[in-house]
C-alpha cells in the first residue's frame, strides 16, 4: 500500500512538473533551432541594441575546436539566467554552402537554444572593424554590451570567466 | 554597482590592451631559423638576396587556408620571380590539432605540390614574436639592404569565398605597389580565419 501511494505521489509530482517545464522547452527549441542567414548590414543592429538587456554576441564555427568548446558554456549561461534581462546571439562562421550538411546537425547535436545566426559576408575586411576595432578576426570572439558597458573579448571562456562578467552586469 | 563597473571596466581595459595585435608595418621583421617540411632549417637570412618575402603564418585543416591556398601558391608563382617568394610557417600546437604535426604537414606540401618553405614553429616563438592571430596571416616583407621590415599585414583578398568576385587583391597589390617603389595601401587588412593554437 505505502508503495502504491509513493508511485502516486511522484506520478503527481512528475506530470506537474513536465506540465511546467515540457512544453515551453519544447516551443522554445523550436523556434531557437531556426537559423537565419544574415549579411553583415543585417546583423550589425544585433550588436547595438540599447535596451535594458546585455547581449552576448559570440563568432564561433563549426571547424574551429576553442569555439565548439565553449559552445556549451553559452548554453549553460542562458539556462542559469533564464527570465533575466540576458540574450546570447552565436553567430556562425561557417561558410553558407555546410549550412545544411554541417551547421544545422551540429546545432542539434549540441542542443544549442541560443540564437543562431550565419553570418554569409565574405568581404570581412570591411566589417571586422566595425565589430571592434582591435579583433583581428580570428575566433573564438565574444562581445558583450548592454547598459553602458560594452566589451570585446578575443579569446576562448571557461564557464565561470563567463559568468564572473554576466553576473555583476545583471546584478543591477 | 557603478564602482562594480568600473573596477570591471578597467579590468577590462587591461585585458583590451593584452588583445595580439600584429607587429606595425614598418618595425623590423623578427628573424626566425625553422625546419622544413624536408627536413631542412631555413632562415628569414635565406632571403638576403631576394627583394622581400611573403611569411604566411598557416596551417593544414583551416577552412580558410584551404579556401586561400590556390591563391597562396599562385601569388608564389607570380612573384617569386620578381624577388618576392612566398614562405609558410604552421605555427599551431600539434597536440591540440594533430592534423598540424610535422607527419601531416609533409603529406599537405606533396599533396598541393606546394613551390615554398612549409615550416614549423615548433616553440611558437615567431609567430608571437610577429604577433600573428589566425591562419592565414600574411606579413610581407621588405628587404632594405639585408635587414627586413613588415610592408603589409593582413589577408590575401576581400573574398575568401568566390576568387572571381575578389574587388581588392590586398596581397598582390602590395607586391606590386613595392615593386613599383611605393607603400602598400592598405598597408594592413583584416580577415576572419583560424584562431592559432597556443600550447597549454
Amino acid at each position: 500500500m505505502k508503495s502504491i501511494l509513493l508511485i502516486l505521489i511522484s506520478f503527481l509530482i512528475s506530470t506537474f512538473t513536465l506540465k511546467d517545464t515540457v512544453p515551453r522547452a519544447n516551443s522554445e527549441s523550436m523556434v531557437d533551432s531556426d537559423i537565419m542567414v544574415v549579411d553583415f548590414k543585417q546583423l550589425q543592429p544585433f550588436l547595438e541594441i540599447d535596451n535594458d538587456t546585455i547581449y552576448v554576441v559570440n563568432f564561433w564555427a563549426t571547424w574551429c575546436g576553442p569555439c565548439v568548446r565553449e559552445i556549451p558554456y553559452f548554453e549553460q549561461l542562458r539556462d542559469k539566467y533564464e527570465g533575466e534581462n540576458l540574450k546570447i546571439v552565436m553567430v556562425s562562421l561557417d561558410m553558407s554552402d555546410d549550412l545544411d550538411t554541417r551547421v544545422i546537425p551540429f546545432m542539434r547535436k549540441y542542443d544549442m537554444k541560443n540564437k543562431v545566426l550565419l553570418l554569409d559576408d565574405p568581404q570581412s575586411n570591411r566589417w571586422i572593424p566595425l565589430v571592434d576595432e582591435k579583433w583581428t578576426g580570428a575566433i573564438p570572439a565574444t562581445l558583450i554590451y548592454g547598459n553602458g558597458f560594452r566589451e570585446f573579448y578575443a579569446k576562448e571562456f571557461t564557464f565561470s570567466e563567463l559568468d564572473k562578467i554576466i553576473k555583476p552586469l545583471l546584478s543591477n | 554597482m557603478k564602482r562594480k563597473l568600473l573596477v570591471l571596466a578597467l579590468l577590462s581595459m587591461i585585458y583590451f590592451s593584452l588583445i595580439a595585435q600584429p607587429i606595425p608595418v614598418g618595425s623590423q621583421a623578427p628573424d626566425f631559423s625553422l625546419k622544413n617540411v624536408d627536413g631542412t632549417t631555413v632562415s628569414l637570412s635565406d632571403y638576403a638576396n631576394e627583394k622581400g618575402v611573403m611569411v604566411i603564418f598557416s596551417c593544414n585543416p583551416c577552412p580558410y587556408v584551404q579556401a586561400y591556398e590556390d591563391r597562396m601558391i599562385a601569388l608564389h608563382h607570380e612573384f617569386a620571380p620578381q624577388g618576392y617568394p612566398v614562405v609558410f610557417i604552421n605555427p599551431n600546437d600539434a597536440v591540440q590539432q594533430p592534423e598540424d604535426s610535422i607527419e601531416k604537414m609533409k603529406e599537405r606540401a606533396a599533396e598541393k605540390n606546394y613551390p615554398f618553405p612549409y615550416l614549423k614553429d615548433e616553440t611558437q616563438e615567431v609567430y608571437q614574436a610577429y604577433g600573428a592571430t589566425r591562419t592565414p596571416e600574411i606579413f610581407l616583407l621588405k628587404n632594405e639592404g639585408g635587414s627586413f621590415t613588415v610592408a603589409y599585414t593582413g589577408t590575401v583578398d576581400d573574398n575568401y569565398k568566390d576568387a572571381s568576385a575578389v574587388e581588392e587583391a590586398f596581397a598582390a597589390n602590395a607586391v606590386k605597389a613595392l615593386l613599383a617603389g611605393n607603400n602598400p595601401d592598405p598597408a594592413s587588412t583584416v580577415a576572419i580565419g583560424c584562431g592559432i593554437k597556443k600550447k597549454n
